[in-house]
C-alpha cells in the first residue's frame, strides 16, 4: 500500500439496466437477470436502449441540455453521477484541479439532412453541388458542436466545472483502454491527485450502426448471450447505449478527505495484437499474463464479434477464473466498454461478491468473496486492454 | 555521464527528429524556406465544387497521392510523411521505432463519396436503411476502416514499428500540442526513453468547410487567397481552413546523448487549463488561457521574463486574436510589446488538429536557425492589439526560448515552452 495507489472513489453508470452503481448491482445480482433489448426499432439489429433519464438531475441548465445531442448528454450525465458518488460534485476547488480524460467517438449526424441528400442524389449527377446546396441550407449551425469528439469533455467542463486539464482519446474500445491506462499512470506518478475519466456511447442512431455494419460486425439473428453468437447470423455484436465514468484518486488524496473506495487499480495493460492467424495465441498470452485464477472474478468486455470473442473465451477458460460477459447484460458500449467493465469489477469487489452468471451455459458460478478482479476489453476490430483490481 | 533532470527532478525531454508537411510543401527544408520568405500556401479550392459556398479558399495539401481520397487516407499519408522525415532525422529510420505513438487527428466519418456510392447500389429501402443493407452486402474493408477512429494510428503504428496501443487524441485545435504533451509526460513518468508525437489533419472536406462556415469562423476573403489570413490585423475576418502534419521524435536527453543524437531543441514545459465558459467562446477575462500559459512557464521552471519569442495561436479570427493578446498581456504585462510574436497561420492557414504540432516544429526551427518567421498580411494593424508581430518580413534573432500557444473549441488551452539548449 502506498500513498500513490490508484483508487476508484466514484462510479457513474448508465445503461439499459438503469442509472448508477447501485441500480446496476441490483439488476445484475437479481435471481434471473434479463437483458433489456429492443428488436424492432433497427430491425434486423437488436440494441439495448437507454433507460428513462431525467437529464436535469445532472445538467441543471436547460440551455446546456439543448446544446447537446444525446451522446453528450449521456456522458455529461454519467460524469455528474460519478462526481456525486465521489462527493466531489459542486466542490469548486476539487473540480478546478481535477483532470479529465474522455474516451469518445463522434456524435450523431442529422439523419433527416443525410436522408434528403441521399434521396436527391438519385435524380441528379452533380453530387458535389448538391452537397453544398443542401449542407449550407439544412445543417443546424450548432450541430457541429454536438458532433465534435472533444465536445463531450467540453460540456463536462461547462456543466461540472472540471477544468484541471481536458484530453479526449479516440479509437473505439482502445480510447477507453488508453484513458484508464493514462489516468492510472498519472495518479501513480503523482502527475494527478484526482481525475475523472470515462466515455459514453449512444447507439440509437442508424449512423452509429452503419459504422459497424460496413465491417459486417452486427448480430442480425435472435439475441443470445455474448459467448453464444458464433452460430448466429451476422457478426455477433449487439450494441447498447450507455456510459461509464470513474473518479480515480490517489490513496493519499482520498484518505485526506475521508473517502472510502470501491477498489484499487493495481495494473492496467494494453496491446495492439495483429489480427492474423496467430491472434488467438496472442490473446491467450495477453490474458494468461494477468495471473487470473480460480479466486478471480473477470468482468469481460467481449463484444460478441466472432473472432475476438472466441479467442478471449478460450483464453479465459484456460485460466480457471469465473468470468462474466458484460455485453450480455448491457450490450457493446464501444468507447465506454472498458471503463464500464472496470466499474463492474470494482463494484463486485466493494460488495465482496461476484455476479451470478449472466449466461449459465458458459459462465460458472462463483461462491464467496473474490480476492481480486480483472476487467478486459478485447476490441471488436482492434486493440485490447485489461485491468487488475483488488479490494481497496 | 550525469543524468539530465529538470528543475523538478524529471528527465529532460529533447527533440531529435522533426518532420513537416503543409500546403507550402513536403519536408522541413521547403517549408522553412517558404515560411521565412513570407510565402502563403492559401489557394482556391479545387478538390470539390465551390458553388453556394461563402468561403472558396483553403490551405489544402493537394499534392499527395491521397489528396482528395477522403479524410482518413489523407490524414494517414500526411502523418506518415511527416513521421518518416522525423524518424529518419532522429536516426531511427532503419528499424522499428520502439516507443509509443501519440497521434492528434481529426474525428473521422465515412465520407460523402462513399455514402453516395453505397446509396447508388439500390439496396432495400431508403435513407440509412438502404445504406445499412448495401454496407452489409458490400463489406468493403477500406470503407469500413475509413470510419474507424483508431485506424490511422494503428496503421502508422505498424508502419513505424511503434510500441503498444497507439493513442489517438483530439483536443480540437489544440490537439497537436496535446500529442506532444502526452509524449513528454510519458517520458517524464519513465515509461519510455522515446516517443513520437504527430499532429495531422487532412479533413478539409466540403462538409467540414461548411460546418465551420456556419459558425462564422472562416474568412470570406476569397478574391486574393494569399491575403486572407491576417492575424492581428484590424480587418481580419476569420481563419482559413488548412491541412498539414508535423511529427516530433521526443527523447529523454539522457538517451539522446547516450546514442550521440543531434538535439534539435528541448521540450521544457507543457501547460493546460480547460475553459468552462462556453463551447466556442473564451471566458471574457481570459483566465483559462492565462492559467495555461502560466502553468507551461511553471512546468518549465521559467519566469515570464525568460521568453524570447511567442509562436501565437493567431488564427485571424476577431475573437481569438483579441483574447490571445489579452491573455498574454495579463501574463507578460507591458514587456509583451517587446517580445516578438508571430503567427505561422498567416501563411499556412489553420491546420486544426495538426496546428499545435506544426507550430511546435516551426518554433524549434526558429530557435535553431536564429530566424523568426513573419506574420504576413499585416497591412492594417489592429490598434487594440499592440504587439510586435514581426510584420511581413522575417527577422534574424537569437532565440533561446519559445512559448507556443494552442487554443481550441470546447475550452481547450494548451501551451508549450521550448528551449534551444538544455
Amino acid at each position: 500500500m502506498t500513498s500513490h495507489d490508484v483508487l476508484i472513489t466514484g462510479i457513474g453508470l448508465v445503461s439499459s439496466l438503469g442509472v448508477g452503481a447501485d441500480a446496476h448491482w441490483t439488476a445484475l445480482t437479481a435471481p434471473s437477470p434479463a437483458p433489456v433489448i429492443d428488436r424492432e426499432r433497427f430491425r434486423p439489429y437488436t440494441i439495448h436502449p437507454l433507460p428513462e433519464i431525467d437529464w436535469s438531475q445532472q445538467i441543471a441548465k436547460r440551455g446546456d441540455i439543448r446544446q447537446m445531442e444525446t451522446w453528450q448528454r449521456l456522458g455529461t450525465y454519467a460524469a455528474g453521477v460519478a462526481l456525486d458518488d465521489a462527493g466531489i460534485k459542486g466542490d469548486e476547488t476539487l473540480c478546478a484541479a481535477m483532470d479529465l480524460i474522455v474516451a469518445a467517438g463522434g456524435g450523431e449526424r442529422d439523419e433527416a439532412v443525410d436522408a434528403s441528400i441521399l434521396a436527391a442524389s438519385e435524380a441528379r449527377a452533380d453530387h458535389g453541388v448538391l452537397l453544398n446546396e443542401k449542407l449550407t441550407t439544412d445543417l443546424r449551425p450548432t450541430l457541429f458542436l454536438a458532433q465534435l469528439s472533444n465536445l463531450l469533455a467540453g460540456n463536462i467542463s461547462i456543466v461540472h466545472k472540471v477544468i484541471g486539464s481536458s484530453r479526449t482519446f479516440m479509437g473505439e474500445e482502445g480510447a477507453g483502454i488508453s484513458a484508464l491506462e493514462t489516468g492510472a499512470a498519472r495518479i501513480r506518478s503523482g502527475q494527478s491527485t484526482h481525475l475523472l475519466l470515462g466515455g459514453a456511447y449512444q447507439t440509437e442512431h442508424p449512423d452509429m450502426l452503419f459504422s459497424y455494419e460496413l465491417g459486417g460486425y452486427l448480430n442480425r439473428g435472435d439475441w443470445k448471450p455474448v459467448w453464444e453468437r458464433s452460430g448466429t447470423e451476422g457478426g455477433g455484436v449487439v450494441t447498447g447505449s450507455g456510459a461509464a465514468f470513474l473518479v480515480l484518486e490517489s490513496r493519499d488524496h482520498a484518505e485526506k478527505r475521508g473517502r472510502g473506495a470501491y477498489a484499487s487499480i493495481d495494473q492496467v495493460v494494453s496491446g495492439n495484437a495483429r489480427r492474423d492467424g496467430a491472434f488467438p495465441a496472442r490473446i491467450a498470452d495477453f490474458i494468461g499474463a494477468l495471473g487470473a485464477g480460480s479466486d478471480t472474478l473477470v468482468v469481460s468486455g467481449a463484444s460478441g464479434a466472432h473472432a475476438a470473442t472466441s479467442a478471449e473465451k478460450a483464453a479465459l477458460d484456460r485460466t480457471g477464473a469465473a468470468y462474466r460477459g458484460m455485453a450480455s447484460a448491457v450490450g457493446h458500449v464501444k468507447e465506454a466498454q472498458f471503463p464500464f467493465a472496470v466499474a463492474l469489477a470494482a463494484l463486485a469487489l466493494k460488495n465482496g461478491a461476484a455476479y451470478p452468471p449472466f449466461d449459465p451455459a458458459a459462465e460458472r458460478p462463483f461462491a464467496g468473496t473474490p480476492a481480486r478482479a480483472v476487467a478486459t476489453s478485447i476490441g471488436y476490430h482492434r486493440f485490447e486492454g485489461a485491468a487488475l483490481l483488488s479490494a481497496a | 555521464m550525469a543524468s539530465r533532470k529538470d528543475h523538478l527532478g524529471r528527465p529532460v525531454v529533447a527533440v531529435t527528429g522533426i518532420g513537416i508537411v503543409t500546403s507550402l510543401g513536403v519536408g522541413k527544408a521547403d517549408n522553412w524556406s517558404a515560411l521565412t520568405s513570407g510565402r502563403s500556401g492559401i489557394h482556391p479550392i479545387t478538390r470539390f465544387p465551390v458553388d453556394h459556398l461563402n468561403t472558396t479558399i483553403a490551405g489544402m495539401v493537394d499534392f499527395l497521392p491521397s489528396s482528395g481520397r477522403g479524410s482518413s487516407a489523407h490524414t494517414y499519408e500526411l502523418a506518415q510523411t511527416a513521421a518518416r522525415e522525423a524518424v529518419d532525422e532522429a536516426g531511427f529510420g532503419g528499424g522499428a521505432f520502439g516507443g509509443p505513438l501519440f497521434l492528434a487527428a481529426p474525428p473521422v466519418e465515412i465520407g460523402w463519396n462513399e455514402r453516395l456510392a453505397l446509396y447508388a447500389r439500390k439496396g432495400d429501402g431508403e435513407g440509412y436503411a438502404r445504406l445499412l443493407s448495401t454496407a452489409r452486402a458490400q463489406n468493403d474493408r477500406a470503407m469500413f476502416e475509413s470510419g474507424q477512429f483508431g485506424a490511422i494510428a494503428d496503421r502508422l503504428s505498424e508502419t513505424l514499428g511503434t510500441r503498444g496501443l497507439p493513442i489517438t487524441l483530439s483536443t480540437a485545435c489544440a490537439s497537436g500540442a496535446t500529442a506532444i504533451q502526452l509524449g513528454v509526460e510519458a517520458i517524464r513518468r519513465g515509461e519510455c526513453d522515446r516517443a513520437i508525437a504527430i499532429g495531422a489533419d487532412g479533413s478539409a472536406t466540403e462538409e467540414a468547410l461548411i460546418r465551420f462556415s456556419l459558425l462564422s469562423a472562416l474568412s470570406t476573403n476569397n478574391e486574393v487567397p494569399e491575403k486572407a489570413s491576417k492575424p492581428f490585423s484590424r480587418d481580419r475576418d476569420g481563419f482559413v481552413l488548412a491541412e498539414g502534419a508535423a511529427a516530433l521524435v521526443l527523447e529523454s536527453l539522457d538517451a539522446a546523448e547516450a546514442r550521440g543524437a543531434t538535439v534539435l531543441g528541448i521540450l521544457s514545459g507543457c501547460g493546460e487549463h480547460a475553459d468552462d465558459f462556453h463551447r466556442t467562446r473564451s471566458k471574457p477575462d481570459g483566465s483559462p488561457a492565462i492559467a495555461a500559459v502560466r502553468s507551461a512557464l511553471a512546468d518549465a521552471g521559467l519566469a515570464d521574463d525568460r521568453i524570447d519569442y511567442i509562436n501565437a495561436h493567431g488564427t485571424s479570427t476577431p475573437e481569438n486574436d483579441k483574447m490571445e493578446h489579452l491573455s498574454l498581456h495579463s501574463v507578460f504585462g507591458d514587456r509583451l510589446r517587446t517580445i516578438p510574436i508571430s503567427s505561422n497561420k498567416s501563411m499556412i492557414g489553420h491546420t486544426l488538429s495538426a496546428a499545435g504540432a506544426i507550430e511546435a516544429a516551426f518554433s524549434l526551427m526558429t530557435m535553431r536557425e536564429g530566424v523568426i518567421p513573419p506574420t504576413i498580411n499585416y497591412d492594417h494593424p489592429d490598434p487594440a492589439i499592440d504587439l510586435d508581430v514581426v510584420p511581413n518580413v522575417k527577422r534574424q534573432a537569437s532565440v533561446s526560448t519559445v512559448l507556443s500557444n494552442s487554443f481550441g473549441f470546447g475550452g481547450q488551452n494548451t501551451c508549450l515552452v521550448m528551449a534551444r539548449e538544455a
